[in-house]
């Protein structure tokens, strides 16, 4: 039951990189893999904040906002430098590593004795439930593991409405259409450079954001804990359109959250019956690539007539 | 008004493929008159459209529109005076986005985007209003992708857009050409409306020797980057498609013996 709970929260965590991924491949098409190192920056400016007895909001803050810089870094060498998107954001990852080691002084980084957001969950959950656990079905579930289900929970809900609701306004209508018809929108008089810059600057802000989160949530930050993000993400935001589909943003952002919190109970599963955890990206990988093709392999089925083989 | 003063544009400069699109091409456009612009394919008809857009800088040369020095605006910038309407359709409008959506990112042409609401109600009820002129039932469907609408449809709109706020020049870049015959004239219908009701600058760029005759009050014929010949007032009103197509002859005659002399020359001399 634990393992449930925690792939839960885990998928909820992990869907704000799906939102990140939905915001820089879906919304701008830019295929953004500074998030491989943006996560870890989340994680390592959070954990180093939190080592240094930060609030933990603040500290989840600092992580926020150090994935903000480094979207903006990647949007401005892809727009203003005209460097090939995919290479701006190799560029931007390698630094990263550097930098985020730079940040923890070491390749890991332990949170155990630090207050942090899941302390807090922890205390929220003994105050809701004094005896400090409880039983569903029969399984035992403790307050803490509630708690932060809980918490993971509210956050991700938060953050989505927040998503959607600003990719309606004026400046983010106007970001939406940068990312659908670049010429359209410099005749409307809006500068698509910036536009850019701004979507890639919030989507690494949302994956350093589950960075700092994860960090906390685990107990510790970790330089490698990135590797991966962006196709973890692409998994989830996929896996999300094809149970919603893609008709609005409301059902991008809604089918990313699903997507990540089913892809991450699939994991779960998988390794309860034997994967080795070390094939966890490869096969990760491999579903990427088996949703990306199978659109064309299937409108390529319906257009040839019926073959010969009944 | 809008002035070019000898704008000169090379592409490829210094390479095989060099084109000198637009060769000291000087033009003054008198606010409000409406400027058809006809032309050989590569004479430089869309390019001049592109220079004032400021789809590109151009190499040398200035233009003035509304009395600021827009030479070295970028293209955003210079949107906030200019409306445009692109040859294809799918150019001008965002096709993920609804109706009402892309109709409101054009009420905000030219303005900082915050974070204000774009679909007020003030703006919707201006939106179904404008909408329904078109008479082709668009108002009803404002909440639908603009993707799924046809071609002719999808410029109608556009044409509405680069018109909602009034701009100090208005670019139809062949604005018609990508659409069947139906829709290519309902299209150029709505366009003379917009342009004689509001009393628009504009510089129409077409194929058609039907539209060059009998739309506008100024016809400019282009070939190889320069303005050949220019119709205004009394002029352009006798001008008749006959009349179009026996200068066209004579600029491809003209080119011919530019070619044979070439040929005779390089015969005798290399």
């Amino acid at each position: 039951m634990s393992l449930l709970i925690s792939a839960l929260t885990l998928g909820f965590i992990f869907s704000l990189i799906a939102l990140g991924v939905l915001i820089s491949f879906r919304i701008f098409a830019f295929p953004d893999i500074t998030a491989d190192g943006s996560s870890t920056l989340g994680a390592a400016l959070a954990a180093m904040l939190l080592i240094k007895n930060v609030n933990p909001v603040l500290a989840t803050a600092g992580g926020f906002a150090g994935g903000f810089v480094a979207g903006t870094l990647t949007g401005t060498l892809a727009t203003k430098f005209k460097i090939n998107g995919l290479l701006a954001g190799i560029l931007v990852m390698t630094s990263l590593y550097s930098l985020n080691l730079h940040i923890m002084g070491r390749s890991n980084l332990s949170l155990t004795g630090s207050s942090t957001l899941s302390t807090y969950a922890g205390r929220v959950g003994n105050a809701l439930l004094p005896r400090g656990s409880f039983t569903v079905m029969g399984w035992e579930i403790t307050a803490l593991e509630a708690a932060l289900l809980l918490v993971s929970f509210l956050i991700v809900v938060l953050v989505g409405c927040v998503v959607y609701v600003f990719f309606q306004t004026n400046l983010g209508t106007a970001m939406r259409a940068t990312g659908d018809n670049k010429e359209m929108i410099r005749a409307l008089g809006v500068n698509d450079e910036n536009m850019i810059i701004l979507g890639l600057a919030l989507s690494n802000g949302l994956i350093a954001l589950a960075g700092a989160f994860i960090a906390q949530y685990q107990g510790f930050a970790d330089v490698q804990m990135g590797i991966g993000m962006v196709v973890w993400g692409l998994a989830s935001v996929i896996i999300g359109e094809a149970l919603v589909g893609t008709r609005q943003l409301g059902f991008g952002i809604t089918g990313a959250v699903m997507g990540s919190v089913l892809f991450r109970l699939l994991v779960a599963i998988a390794l309860r019956l034997g994967l080795n955890p070390n094939d966890l990206k490869l096969v990760t990988a491999v579903f990427v690539f088996f949703a990306l093709i199978t659109p064309g392999l299937l409108k390529r089925a319906k257009v040839r007539p019926r073959s010969s083989h009944a | 008004m809008l002035e070019l003063r000898a704008v000169s544009k090379t592409f490829n400069s210094g390479t095989a493929s060099q084109l000198r699109a637009l060769q000291a091409v000087s033009l003054k456009v008198e606010a409000r008159s409406f400027v058809v612009i006809i032309g050989t394919n590569g004479s430089g008809k869309s390019t001049l459209l592109n220079a004032v857009a400021g789809s590109f800088y151009v190499d040398s040369g200035e233009i003035f529109l509304a009395d600021e020095n827009i030479t070295k605006w970028p293209e955003h910038q210079r949107a906030k005076l200019i409306g445009r309407v692109f040859q294809n359709p799918f150019s001008g409008t965002a096709a993920s986005m609804s109706i009402a959506e892309n109709l409101a990112l054009a009420a905000y042409r030219g303005r900082p985007r915050r974070l204000g609401w774009p679909l007020r109600q003030h703006l919707l009820s201006e939106l179904r209003d404008r909408v329904s002129q078109l008479n082709m039932g668009l108002e009803d469907r404002l909440k639908n992708p603009i993707g799924s609408l046809s071609g002719g449809q999808r410029q109608a709109l556009t044409l509405l857009m680069a018109t909602w706020l009034r701009p100090q020049v208005l670019l139809l870049d062949e604005h018609t050409a990508a659409l069947d015959p139906k829709s290519a004239d309902q299209v150029i219908a709505l366009t003379n409306t917009i342009i004689r009701r509001d009393k628009l600058t504009t510089l129409m760029v077409t194929h058609s020797m039907q539209q060059a005759a009998h739309l506008g009050d100024r016809l400019i014929m282009m070939h190889r980057g320069g303005i050949i010949q220019d119709f205004q007032g009394a002029e352009k009103t006798r001008i008749r498609v006959d009349d179009l197509l026996a200068r066209f002859e004579e600029v491809r005659r003209a080119e011919l013996l530019d070619e044979s002399a070439a040929e005779l020359m390089r015969r005798t001399y290399v």
